[in-house]
């Protein structure tokens, strides 16, 4: 499918560097001259509204009374985000501002393990989270009526509150009590290990009770993005031959590409700072050889009374995560994907 | 002609083929997930239905072999150890869960109207700022959080957590909002001006009803959000009496003799409020989703 690769490629460049921003992907190909069918039905649709087009630049800002209120309504949000939110990172940067510190979780024998568990767990859990979450999105898209019914069942670790669910998770992978290895033993008469007190298995009991909680959320926002897809380009990509594999290769992942990007952006900003996970699952343990930099922090500020040294594992983590934002922004600023 | 209509047929039970293997393969799929997603919320009932007190051995049953409500009867009566106050406590978590909602609808509605409708200059440095907001982990913020609520006097109140939650769920809101209420056409404001509407009644009569699925979708986030949290509440409340369903429970992961069939059951009770909630709000939430995606 040559055509259709080219045309995707000229969608998405012409939609990366667009001057109005624009909704549709429809009036890209207007005009164009020996149409495949993807093309006709594109250039079929109908013209785009521009929205805001007609404003001219510096049309009327407000005056008056008006400025009043606009100020007005802006200010609660912005005295909580002075208040909560830039005070306290004002704060914490000032509390880890000591060299020392540094010094001193390099030294620490958690410290290191920790790190290495805060890169496996967000790195495999975020894009397998995400992967399989794109992956069931298109699954869900059926028109079953049984596959809505699954897919309302489906999201239900979602809606669980999550340090229940995490405590299940927990008494559930327990040892022989537990309804994992019990289930083991009476179906297969395996011994089941006993996962937490292995340090890779309770990582592992980490990641995926984690993918559990979260991959509904995720599948549902797919699952909405593929429905912003118009019928026509699958139909007219069908008329071209792409089917299966080839139509989610050529058609629905371009298409879907940049939401798939800020999402997994978005995830992986917040699984940096997840804690209940860790925390309620494995607990950190076998002897804290599990714990992520949240819970160690954690640990730190609250157990060993160290405040300053446990927003200092956290602050060790903004190496990683400046970059992650400084990308995010600018994606939602290009484009009009948004949570 | 007669091989043209035989390899017609073979091309007709092919498809008819392939047919009956898509089907396969998507009911065991569907297998694969429903058991997925239900383990953990079974073995919830699992030992939620336990008679007895103290610990549960898994015998290797699918099911337990003497069903039993006592462990919901002891949850809702308040008649066991951690879960004297569970009502009161669960009030806690609603009345937190509640405010930190209306607060967010409310404030995040504000702002976004403003920042969106009302052509302010540097409008984006704002909605930046939100999603900045939305960069910082929770575990950062707690530290300083709790000395600053030390500060302001509000530790151990319930509304350390409220704003703390609002924090957080504002940016969500705005970002929302600000996409939404890109499909109301700006003419609209400005013929009710010319109609002599004032900003509030802009606001109100405008913009409210109009942009009330993302309103659902946001009130639906906040509440889940808030009902999911443990930190923010772990750390900034400390009194019996100012506790939440979720500090109380985490009793239930360090202490081996609790009473677990009845910490189970009042797990099952909590976690039932976002499911309704969820499946209530499910349509909005759907559509709005799909709007702000495109």
């Amino acid at each position: 499918m040559p055509r259709m690769g080219s045309v995707w490629r000229r969608l998405r460049t012409q939609n990366d560097t667009q001057v109005p921003k624009q909704r549709g992907y429809y009036n890209v190909l207007i005009g164009e001259a020996g149409m495949s069918g993807t093309q006709q039905v594109l250039s079929a649709g109908p013209p785009v509204l521009e929205k805001r087009s007609w404003r001219q630049p510096g049309h009327r800002r407000p005056h008056g009374s008006d400025f009043i209120w606009a100020i007005a309504f802006v200010v609660p949000y912005v005295a909580v985000f002075f208040a909560f939110a830039v005070y306290p990172v004002g704060f914490a940067l000032w509390m880890a501002s000591e060299p020392s510190l540094y010094a001193e979780l390099i030294a620490d024998p958690f410290y290191p393990p920790a790190m290495v568990n805060t890169l496996l767990f967000v790195g495999l859990g975020v894009n397998v989270k995400m992967f399989l979450a794109l992956l069931l999105s298109g699954f869900f898209m059926r028109r079953r009526r049984w596959i809505k019914a699954l897919l309302a069942i489906y999201i239900m670790p979602w809606a669980l509150a999550s340090v229940q669910a995490f405590i299940s998770f927990h008494w559930m992978l327990i040892g022989e009590q537990g309804l994992v290895d019990g289930l083991l033993s009476a179906l297969f008469g395996i011994e089941g290990p006993i996962w937490f007190n292995d340090r890779w298995l309770g990582l592992g009991s980490n990641i995926v009770a984690y993918i559990w909680k979260w991959m509904p959320f995720w599948t549902v926002i797919f699952i909405a993005g593929r429905m912003a897809i118009p019928r026509d380009i699958h139909d007219a990509a069908e008329v071209d031959g792409a089917t299966g594999a080839r139509r989610f290769v050529h058609v629905t992942f371009p298409l879907l590409a940049n939401l798939y990007l800020v999402c997994t952006l978005l995830s992986t900003i917040w699984t940096l700072g997840d804690f209940a996970t860790v925390y309620f699952v494995s607990g950190g343990g076998p002897t804290g050889s599990t714990n992520v930099l949240a819970t160690l922090g954690f640990h730190y500020a609250f157990d060993a009374s160290r405040p300053a040294l446990g927003v200092a594992a956290m602050i060790s983590a903004l190496p990683l995560l400046i970059p992650i934002v400084i990308l995010l922004i600018g994606k939602l600023q290009t484009s009009e994907v948004q949570l | 002609v007669t091989a043209v209509l035989a390899s017609g047929r073979l091309a007709r039970r092919r498809r008819a083929r392939q047919r009956i293997l898509t089907e396969a393969s998507s009911v065991m799929l569907s297998v694969v997930l429903l058991i997925w997603s239900l383990t953990p919320v079974y073995n919830m009932l699992l030992v939620a239905l336990d008679p007895e007190e103290g610990e549960i051995e898994f015998a290797g049953n699918l099911w337990t072999p003497e069903p039993s409500l006592e462990g919901f009867r002891a949850a809702v009566m308040q008649d066991a150890r951690y879960l004297e106050d569970f009502w009161y406590q669960y009030g806690n978590s609603l009345y937190i869960g509640l405010a930190t909602t209306l607060l967010t609808m409310l404030v995040g509605s504000m702002a976004s109207f403003a920042l969106g409708r009302m052509h302010l200059a540097k409008a984006s440095l704002l909605t930046n700022a939100a999603v900045l907001t939305y960069a910082i982990p929770a575990p950062f913020l707690i530290v300083p959080l709790y000395r600053i609520m030390h500060g302001y006097g509000l530790l151990d109140n319930l509304w350390a957590v409220i704003v703390a939650q609002v924090t957080v769920t504002i940016p969500f809101a705005i970002l929302i909002l600000r996409q939404y209420a890109r499909l109301i056409p700006l003419d609209l404001d400005d013929a009710a001006r010319l109609d002599g509407a004032s900003v509030v009644q802009l606001y109100l009569r405008i913009y409210l009803p109009l942009t009330a699925p993302a309103l659902a979708v946001i009130a639906g986030y906040s509440l889940l959000l808030s009902w999911n949290d443990y930190i923010y509440q772990f750390v900034l409340l400390s009194s019996q009496r100012n506790m939440t369903v979720s500090v109380m429970q985490a009793a239930l992961f360090v202490d081996a003799d609790a009473r677990w069939n009845a910490m189970m059951a009042a797990a099952m009770i909590y976690a039932a409020l976002p499911i309704i909630i969820l499946y209530a709000l499910g349509r909005y939430i759907a559509t709005a989703l799909a709007r702000g995606c495109t």
